[in-house]
């Protein structure tokens, strides 16, 4: 069965739309550093090698003492340029910094959101099939467990018995990895197994349980009625005219859950010591490195406002109800 | 006495619940025979439509059983049917449409795929064949435009069409029984003789069998050659169309027939329309005698001792009542 084409209006008018919030977004997110507590220049207040005409000179170049709407139209005017801005503590330019970490935290978050999914559809189709049957009674049970427990829980056990206990996996997420060829990519492998199982299981855990009640609404529709009195058998029925409408609302929920999958891959990358933007962003802030934290926060708003967009262009391709209005 | 197309006897379907079994289908005997249309009449909850899909077996099983009796396709029992087996019967054999045209389509394809599906499946062609069949089987149903109208999405047709695309599905296999259920009630009058024309005219075009499925005696009384009225589970009476319009021998059936306004008498002679009185019994606990003796006129105590069976009062007029 062929599914029909997203106009491209529809997408143009998404994209259009995306401008405005993330302009707002980095309003929101300028202000709340501006207001909060804490000089990039503390050090350098009590580092008495350091003289404070120096240290009013430094203020002065980066613009510090500038009202705060001027200190965010620089920023503003220096972003559409490409520059990012530059970092306090690590003397580097903030993309650099970002794009250092970025495609580890992307890897662990990507590959988290598979696992979730790959886990999450099958188990939550087959248990609505079969409701409050055993297979049903313990996917709902282990989706409870697994969504009532926080990932730094869950981390640290997983750390005490496959790195401590049976000493299968290493528990210190190294960038630095001495190997070439195979041997190189098994390592990353090895080290990445904790935390996207960590990530990947907690979103599953959630995602089984809405792949189900979304299925059971469908279920029970007139349209699979009457695909069933076609006599195309229950296989067919399920996967072409349940599933396919069931996952409409699934792609918003993993579209949503993005932002509380990025803090859950703050919290995972400080156990699992993984260099992505998590840690980054935790280290800037302990740093007062606020340029740093600047520019990940909103590399992160960035990043949950596109999946927000992919999600309604999915959406437009999975239900043709939408991208004719 | 040629064998019937259908023959359900003794049907039980009982659906378990929290409160205890439903006896929603509690012994109904029925048969169709070829090119006939049936008229299956009773009130809402009656067992109409549970006994229309039990025919299909598209009842959910559990909560639904069937308890008891047998649904015979051309002397051939449906009920120890596989799924698998279920599936060369659906569609080919006995295709069905709802009384809901708005839901009974999925969203998410076109009707063409929708229609497509089934005579892709049940005649062994491609797809692109297939597309071309759908949209023959649109302008049979006399929807304009039929080749880009196929590639249109449920939602882009209105209430009546969308009943016309159920029917050109259903009908894509020709099978040699089309039930029904409820087809019209959803729809608004003029739209409603529409289809029932068009129903007509299907029929006569393959001569298949149509079971209807309804609770509007005015289109018994049009489309039909014999009625079979259902209570609570059970078949009260049965007769020709003629028969039980002239001589309707069951009280029920005599509510259900002063029921239906009249414009030549309620207007003039400010004469009320009659209702029946009461509701209908808890199939949960159904009552030990005649189901209707509680809402009866003339109930005896006889009627509530056991149930009555089926008596034939004329050729092919049967009803369950002492009188």
């Amino acid at each position: 069965m062929q599914v029909h084409r997203v106009s491209r209006q529809y997408v143009i008018r998404k994209i259009l739309i995306m401008i405005p919030s993330l302009l707002g977004i980095s309003v929101v997110l300028f202000a709340l550093l501006a207001l909060a507590p804490g000089d990039p220049f503390d050090e350098l207040a009590t580092n008495p090698a350091v003289p404070p005409e120096v240290r009013a000179a430094l203020r002065a170049k980066f613009g510090l003492d500038d009202p705060v709407w001027m200190r965010y139209w620089h920023w503003l005017i220096a972003l559409l340029q490409g520059d990012w801005g530059f970092s306090f503590v690590s003397r580097m330019d903030v993309s650099t910094l970002i794009m250092q970490r970025l495609p580890v935290t992307l890897i662990v978050i990507g590959a988290s959101q598979i696992l979730a999914i790959l886990i999450a559809i099958p188990v939550g189709v087959l248990a609505a099939t079969r409701p409050y049957s055993l297979f049903d009674q313990i996917a709902n049970t282990f989706a409870f467990i697994g969504f009532s427990l926080p990932t730094f829980f869950t981390g640290l056990v997983l750390i005490l018995v496959f790195s401590i206990q049976l000493d299968w996996l290493p528990f210190v997420y190294r960038a630095d990895i001495a190997a070439t060829g195979w041997e190189f990519y098994w390592e990353h492998i090895k080290q990445s197994i904790m935390p996207v199982a960590v990530l990947g299981l907690f979103q599953g855990a959630a995602l089984v349980r809405f792949v189900r009640s979304s299925v059971l609404d469908v279920i029970r529709l007139d349209y699979v009625t009457t695909a069933r009195s076609k006599g195309i058998g229950e296989r067919k029925v399920i996967t072409r005219h349940v599933v396919r409408t069931a996952l409409i609302p699934v792609v918003t929920l993993v579209a949503l859950q993005m932002p509380i999958v990025f803090s859950g891959a703050i919290v995972t990358e400080q156990i699992f010591r993984v260099p992505g933007i998590g840690s980054l962003l935790i280290s800037s802030m302990l740093a007062n490195d606020t340029p740093v934290v600047m520019g990940v926060t909103f590399v992160s708003a960035c990043l949950v406002v596109i999946f927000n967009l992919i999600a309604d262009i999915l959406y437009g391709w999975l239900d043709p109800r939408i991208a004719f209005r | 006495m040629a064998e019937p197309l259908l023959d359900i006897r003794g049907l039980k379907t009982w659906f378990k619940t929290d409160d205890g079994m439903v006896r929603a289908v509690d012994g109904v005997d029925l048969h169709i025979d070829r090119g006939e249309t049936l008229g299956v009449v009773g009130e809402s909850g009656c067992g109409k439509t549970v006994t229309a899909r039990s025919v299909l077996k598209l009842i959910d099983m559990p909560p639904g059983r069937f308890e008891a009796g047998q649904i015979l396709w051309q002397g051939r029992d449906l009920i120890p049917l596989t799924m698998d087996e279920m599936d060369k019967i659906r569609a080919k054999e006995i295709a069905i449409i709802f009384q809901e045209p708005m839901t009974s389509l999925n969203p998410v394809y076109t009707v063409g795929d929708q229609i497509a599906e089934v005579i892709a499946l049940h005649q062994k062609l491609s797809r692109k064949q297939a597309i071309a069949g759908a949209a023959e089987m649109l302008r049979l149903v006399e929807i304009p435009n039929p080749e880009r109208r196929v590639h249109d999405y449920p939602h882009q047709f209105s209430g009546g069409m969308r009943q016309r695309v159920m029917i050109a599905m259903a009908l894509s296999c020709q099978p040699k029984l089309l039930i029904a259920d409820e087809p019209t009630t959803a729809l608004d009058v003029t739209i409603q003789a529409q289809i029932l024309e068009l129903m007509q005219e299907m029929k006569e075009r393959f001569g298949m069998a149509i079971m209807l499925i309804t609770h509007a005696m005015g289109v018994v009384a049009e489309t039909c050659q014999r009625v079979t009225v259902m209570y609570a589970g059970n078949v009260v009476e049965e007769a020709s169309v003629g028969a039980l319009f002239g001589d309707p021998r069951h009280p029920y059936t005599q509510g259900l027939i002063r029921s239906i306004p009249r414009v030549d008498r309620s207007a003039e002679k400010k004469q009320r329309l009659e209702a029946i009185a009461g509701t209908v019994p808890n199939l949960l606990d159904p009552p030990p005698g005649c189901r209707f003796a509680a809402r009866c006129k003339f109930a005896m105590d006889i009627c509530t001792q056991g149930l009555p069976p089926l008596k034939e009062v004329g050729p092919g007029h049967y009803v369950r009542c002492v009188l």
